[in-house]
Order: structure tokens, then sequence, then C-alpha cells
């Protein structure tokens, strides 16, 4: 590295990097950024199985199933415009309940259950994770309210 | 009356900065000399004033005193002293306050303690310092009073979330926050070389030990998190690729490549305006870093103490200073003259790619915490997750990891890539056989992720000792040992990062007391589940003998806790630890058949993560105190010489 300009150089070196980072993370997020999804939308975005995406909304009341195993369960997910059958095999997490928010990872499996491999926790019994920003259960009615964002 | 006498010493505390800046800007601009003389007594009673309001919200949380706003809301008054005495900062206005002391006491650290700096660079530092804390008094005083009164006082408090009610809690925020803050002493220092225009190696010999403490206090505040995180949260993971968890990543990166282009310029004198940036930078992690925890806007696992106006405050402060420091860069960098040369296979080159590296991997972190936020402001969600964190650093770290096998046994200046190769070619065996290994035992393809990390991990744990080699050890200066320890670190927490993602086994089961559970060479035996209270909460734990082969047999007690104030349920995992590894058991939900869910992992090796980020820490404490010894005699010899003159 003879010559002058060796800061020159380096700097070309350091922008080259840059320009490298960015198209390596544009890239990247394009193949596993996950997007979030209350069921509506992936209902109306069709999404293909196996796709992996976040799945946010309410846990349907009453819909909490257990197989004997008593690992698996099942319960439905809704967004008051629709809802998707989700399907998890684990502990769920200490906040998780029905009528309540969740957030979890997951696909859908060809037959239109979400498998989900995760289910997100929450901290703090008055958090409530942004994408559900505006939700709301009734108790009484069972209907989700979506206040306009 | 408390509270009163901390919020009357944070006022003055404010004033007083005030005065430390207009003060330091006479000095510089004006060279009025009665003025300056006030800089450093100035900056040390700051100091204490800020250590002395920090005390008084201490005391406040110790008596419970629930006619303060923010006890009320964070405390309760049946809570363990301990997490009285740590629930001081298990809340936003704390933690803020506990941010401005430790900025105090830099400051005053800064006027009692550096003595190797040019006079006028000393000065321009503590009124750059000085200038950042301003801001920060600002948002404490006008936007986040700690000692705001509640009238009528409560009967009781609201409790603090019991996530946040163990050990940890006392020792990682305050950790992490001496490294946040220890940074805005390097991003002063930064600044007030810019504008004595001194950036030079005795500018980066003043700055190094700053560097090197703030960046142990991370480093050790990363690790205790990550495993606070993973025994508490009871889903066996140690990192999750969180926004708040990368925002301590981050400051971390950045800090690291500062830490090595310092020495580059302490050293060689090289690399001056590139030390300088990286030192804006680093701040500007910290700060960042800050805004996203405190805003809560980029959804959290770790959201606790979440405040959204805040978080544009924090928002105007960072762009005035970083828009501010990068101004003064620009205006200045044309000043900052070349440092000295050198080859392209040097010390030096290998440092630089390590900057380069560290700061392409800080790049991705970066976008890939930030993206959400940006796809959002466009109308679409979007989760960044692990996915895309691994795929993108591992590959990245890997490298590093090549260059840190390389970089310690190349010499400064110039050197041959034969003689490089000769000395690194002992590691590289080393690696080649354990990649040999592990093809061959472990049964099976583990990814190439973790199989690339143990092969890395071989390479740079036997490299690491290398400096070492032919040397005498008794003359081997400390900080080399330091260097040594740290780099050894690395290759020990790799190791184990690599190990837990290869070999975990995971067990989920539902089983009633009396069932035997077997699962990766242990015996897990369910006995019973009992009733327990603690001090302010109650549990059902389980009774587990557990045994590995035909070891002796050990009981383990996971919990599920409940909490009355505020309702809370938590899960408390039962940790057995050997020394290839963790058991780690959480007791789930019971189901209605008596039957309770539970969930077993033998994690090998695991341990090694936590100690290798240990290691890190400790070799840096080792580069401090050698560092400080060095500068020591050599401002003693130069008394003597001026003292013979």
């Amino acid at each position: 590295m003879k010559g002058k300009h060796q800061r020159l150089i380096l700097v070309s070196v350091a922008i080259v990097a840059l320009i490298g980072a960015v198209l390596l993370a544009m890239s990247a997020l394009k193949d596993q950024a996950a997007y979030f999804y209350t069921p509506s939308e992936a209902r109306a975005k069709a999404v293909a199985p196996g796709t992996a995406f976040r799945l946010g909304g309410m846990v349907v009341k009453g819909s909490v199933k257990r197989a004997s195993d008593g690992i698996n369960i099942r319960f439905e997910v809704s967004d008051g415009k629709g809802s998707l059958p989700v399907a998890y095999a684990g502990v769920t997490p200490d906040l998780f309940r029905e009528g309540s928010g969740v957030v979890a990872d997951g696909a859908l499996r060809p037959d239109g259950t979400f498998e989900a491999t995760e289910i997100l926790a929450k901290h703090d019994e008055n958090y409530m994770p942004r994408e559900l920003e505006g939700m709301k259960y009734d108790e009484e009615t069972h209907k989700i309210e979506q206040k306009p964002q | 009356m408390i509270a009163e006498t901390g919020l009357a010493a944070l006022w003055l505390a404010a004033a007083l900065a005030a005065l430390q800046l207009v003060a330091a800007w006479a000095g510089i601009a004006r060279a009025e000399t009665d003025l300056v003389r006030l800089v450093r007594p100035v900056a040390v009673t700051q100091g204490l004033l800020t250590g002395f309001a920090f005390l008084m919200l201490m005391l406040l949380f110790l008596r419970s005193d629930m006619s303060v706003a923010l006890v009320a809301q964070n405390s309760h008054s049946m809570k363990p002293w301990l997490y009285k005495f740590a629930g001081t900062w298990g809340n936003h206005e704390g933690s803020m306050l506990l941010w401005v002391m430790v900025m105090g006491l830099a400051g005053m650290g800064i006027a009692l303690f550096e003595r190797s700096l040019a006079r006028d660079t000393h000065i321009a530092t503590l009124g750059a310092q000085a200038l950042i804390s301003l801001g920060f008094y600002a948002f404490l005083l006008f936007a986040s009073n700690p000692f705001a009164r509640l009238d009528p006082a409560a009967a009781d408090g609201q409790g603090l979330n019991p996530l946040l009610q163990d050990p940890g809690l006392a020792f990682h925020p305050p950790t992490l926050y001496l490294g946040y803050v220890g940074l805005s002493v390097a991003f002063s220092f930064a600044v007030g070389a810019l504008v004595t225009r001194q950036v030079d190696a005795a500018f980066a010999r003043a700055m190094r030990p700053w560097v090197l403490g703030a960046w142990v206090m991370l480093t050790l505040g990363i690790t205790a998190g990550s495993y606070w995180a993973y025994y508490e949260l009871g889903w066996g993971g140690w990192w999750f690729w969180d926004p708040v968890e990368n925002a301590s990543l981050m400051p971390w990166l950045a800090a690291t490549a500062l830490l090595h282009s310092v020495s580059v310029l302490a050293t060689r004198d090289g690399l001056r305006a590139w030390t300088v940036m990286l030192a804006v930078v680093a701040f500007s992690m910290s700060m960042v870093g800050t805004f996203l925890v405190r805003s809560g806007i980029l959804t959290s696992v770790h959201a606790f103490a979440v405040d959204p106006r805040r978080g544009s405050f924090i928002l105007i402060l960072l762009a005035l200073y970083i828009g501010g420091a990068l101004a003064l860069f620009a205006l200045r960098v044309g000043a900052v003259r070349e440092g000295n040369r050198f080859e392209a296979v040097s010390r030096e080159a290998m440092l630089v790619i390590n900057n380069l590296l560290l700061s392409v991997l800080l790049g991705l972190v970066l976008i890939g915490t930030l993206y959400p936020l940006l796809t959002e402001a466009l109308g679409t969600k979007v989760s960044v997750g692990p996915p895309y964190f691994n795929s993108v650093a591992g590959p990245i770290a890997l490298g590093l990891m090549v260059v840190l096998a390389i970089g310690p046994v190349t010499r400064w200046r110039r050197d041959t890539l034969r003689s490089v190769a000769r000395r690194v070619a002992v590691p590289a065996l080393v690696a080649v056989a354990v990649l040999a290994t592990v093809l061959a035992w472990a049964g099976g393809w583990i990814g190439i992720l973790p199989l690339l990390g143990l092969v890395a991990a071989a390479l740079v744990g036997v490299a690491s000792l290398a400096p070492l080699w032919g040397r005498n050890l008794r003359r081997t200066p400390l900080f080399t040992y330091g260097m040594v320890l740290a780099h050894l670190g690395c290759a020990v927490s790799l190791a184990g990062m690599a190990s837990e993602s290869a070999f975990s086994v995971e067990k989920l089961v539902a089983a009633r007391p009396g069932d035997v559970i077997r699962t990766a060479g242990w015996t897990v035996r369910f006995t019973s589940v009992q009733p327990v209270a603690g001090p302010n909460w109650t549990a059902m734990e389980g009774r587990f003998d557990v045994s590995q082969g035909t070891g002796k047999v050990q009981e383990i007690r996971p919990q599920a806790r409940f909490f009355a104030e505020p309702p809370t349920n938590t899960t408390e995992s039962a940790l057995l630890t050997r020394w290839n590894g963790q058991l780690y058991v959480v007791l789930g939900d019971s189901l209605d058949d008596g039957r309770w869910q539970l969930r077993i992992w033998w994690k090998p090796f695991v341990t090694l993560i936590w100690a290798g980020g240990g290691l890190i820490g400790l070799g840096g404490v080792l580069s401090i105190i050698g560092r400080w010894g060095r500068g020591w005699r050599r401002l003693r010899r130069r008394g003597q010489a001026e003292s013979y003159a």
C-alpha cells in the first residue's frame, strides 16, 4: 500500500464495505423478514403454505383445546373480521389466555392451519404488542373491535 | 424532605453543568484563565451532586415513601429489601437518574484522574461532557422528574414487575449503563480533540483506559443480561435478537472497533480521523439504544417501563448531539493530518480489517433492527428475527474470528505473508483436527454455522495464546495478558454458542408425579408438586430427582410463581450445572387430569458462553491495570527527570 494516498484507499475500501453491507442486508431482508398479518389479512393475501410470517390477533374464548398428550394445543385466533386455526406444541407463555392478545411465529400448513413455532410472551400485563394496538375484545358479545389507527 | 433535597441537588448540578460549559468555552475561545480554573472543581462538585441525588432516590425506595409518585408506581412495602434497593433503577425515571449520575461521576473522573491529556483538550473535553449532561438534565427535570410528589400519598405501592424481581436487576442495568455512559466520555474526548485539533497518539493513550473501561462494563452487562434472560424467561434461549438486545449489542460492537483503532492510534499514530469518527459512532449507538429501549417503538420481549412520548425527547437529543459532532468532524477533519502509513500485511492492516468487519456487522444489526420501523412507515408490518440476523451475522463473525487468529501474531508496520502463515500454522492444524473430529463423532450433520463455529473456536483458542509463545512469561506486560485472555474468551464463548446450538436436546412431555423421564443420558424422576410461598409470592414447586448415567442423584425444584402485586405469573426454571453442560427444567401448566407440562433441556457446554464473556471482561480489566501501571511509571519518571533538571 505504497503511494501518497493511503487515506483515499482506506476510504474507498470502507465505502465498498459499506455498500456491500447494505446490499447484503437488503437481500437478506427480502428473504428473511417475516410479515405481520392478522387472520383476515393472511386470508386476503393468500399466503402460500410454508412461508414464515407472524400472526397476531385475539385468542377466541372457548377455542383452546388440548390434545391428550398434554403438549399439543389448538386454538382460534381472530381479528374480528376473520379467524385462523392455530396449532402449537409446547408450554404457552405465562400471559397466554383466552380472550387476550397473542402474537405467534410460524407458517401455514397445506390444510390452512397456522403451525406456530413460537408464541411470543409479554413481560407485563399492561403491555400490548404494538401490532395489536387498537384491538379490543368485548367480553359480553365476544366481538373484536378494531379502532381505526 | 428527602425528595425535595434530591430535586434541589439535581437543579444545582444542572446549573453547575451550565457553568462548566461556559467556563470551558471561555477558556478555550478567549483564554480567560480565571474561569478555566473553575472547570475542574465544578465538574467534581457536579458529579458529587448527582451521586447525592441518586442516593436520595434510593433512600426513598428503601423507606417505601409512598408520597413519591415514582415509588408508589413501582414499589411495594412488602417487597424484599434487595428489590427496593435495585428497584431504584427498575423504572424509567430512576434509570435515567442512574444514567445522569454515571455521566456526572464520569465527568468527575475526567476532572480528577486525567493527567496525560494536553490541558486545552482536557478543558474542551470537560466542556463537551457538560454539554451532553445538560441535555439529560433537561430530560430528567422537565420530562421525567423522579422526585415528583403524589398528593394524597398512596396507601401502598403497585409493586415491581415480578420478572424484574431477581438478583440480576442489581447487577445488569447498572453495568450496562456504566458502559453506555462510559462511551459518552470517549465522545467528549473526541469532541475535545477536534476542538483543539490535537488528534494524536498522546490523545489516544489518554482516551484508551476510558474506552476499555466502558467496553468492559458493556461486555459484563451484556453477558449478565443474556444469562438472566436465559434462566428467567424459561425458553432455554440465551439470545433472541430482540431490539432491546440489539440496542446493547450495537454500542458493544462500536466500542470493540474503537478499542482496536485507539490502539493503532496510540501505538503507531495511524487511523486518526477514523478513531475520532468511531468515538462519535459508539456514543451514537448508546443513544440509539437508549431511545429504542425507552420509547418502546419496537416490539420487544424485554419491553419494560416504556413511554413513547419521552422517546421523542431522546430522539431530539440524539439528533442534536450526533448532528453537532458530525458537523464538527466535517469542519475539522481537514485539520487532522494523515497519520503514519503502513503496509498491506501488518498489524495495522489486520486491525483495519477488524474495524471494517465490526462496522459492517454493526450496520447489518442496525438495519435489521430499524427495518420494521421503515416498512411500518410505508404501511406494511414486518418482523426481522433470528433468521435474518443469524444468516448475516454468522459469516461476518466467523470472518472476524479468522482475523482475530492472525492479527495478534502479525507485526506492526510491515510483515510478510510467509512468516505470518508460519505463526498461524499450528492453530490452523488444530482447527482442521477439530473439524475432522466433529465430522466423525457428531453422529450426523450439525449445521454449517455450528460446525464452522467449533472450528473457528479451536483456531482462535490456540492462536490467542500465540503472542505468549517464546516470551519470558514473567516479563510479559500485563496488557498483553489482557489481550490474550480477552481473545481466548471469544473462543470460549463461541465454542459454547456452537455447542449449544448443535448438541442441545429438548424434551417436552406431560407427566404426573411418580413418572420417570429419560433424555440425553439423564434420568429425571418427577417426585411431587408442592405449594410454597415466598415473601411476596406463592408458587407451585415441582420436585425432581435427577441423575446422569449412574451418577449421584440430586434434587432440583423448578417453580411456577404467582405474584399478587402486580398480579402476574412467572416461571422459575431449575438449572443443574455440571462441568460439561446444564440440565434445564421448566414446570409448565397443570392439565385437568393431574399431569404437568414439563420442558427439559440438556445443553452441553452452554455455560462456556457466559464464562467466555467473563474472560473477555477480565482481559479488559487486566489491560486497564497494565496500561495504568505503565502510564503511572512514565509520569513518575518524568517527574523525577524534572526534579533533577
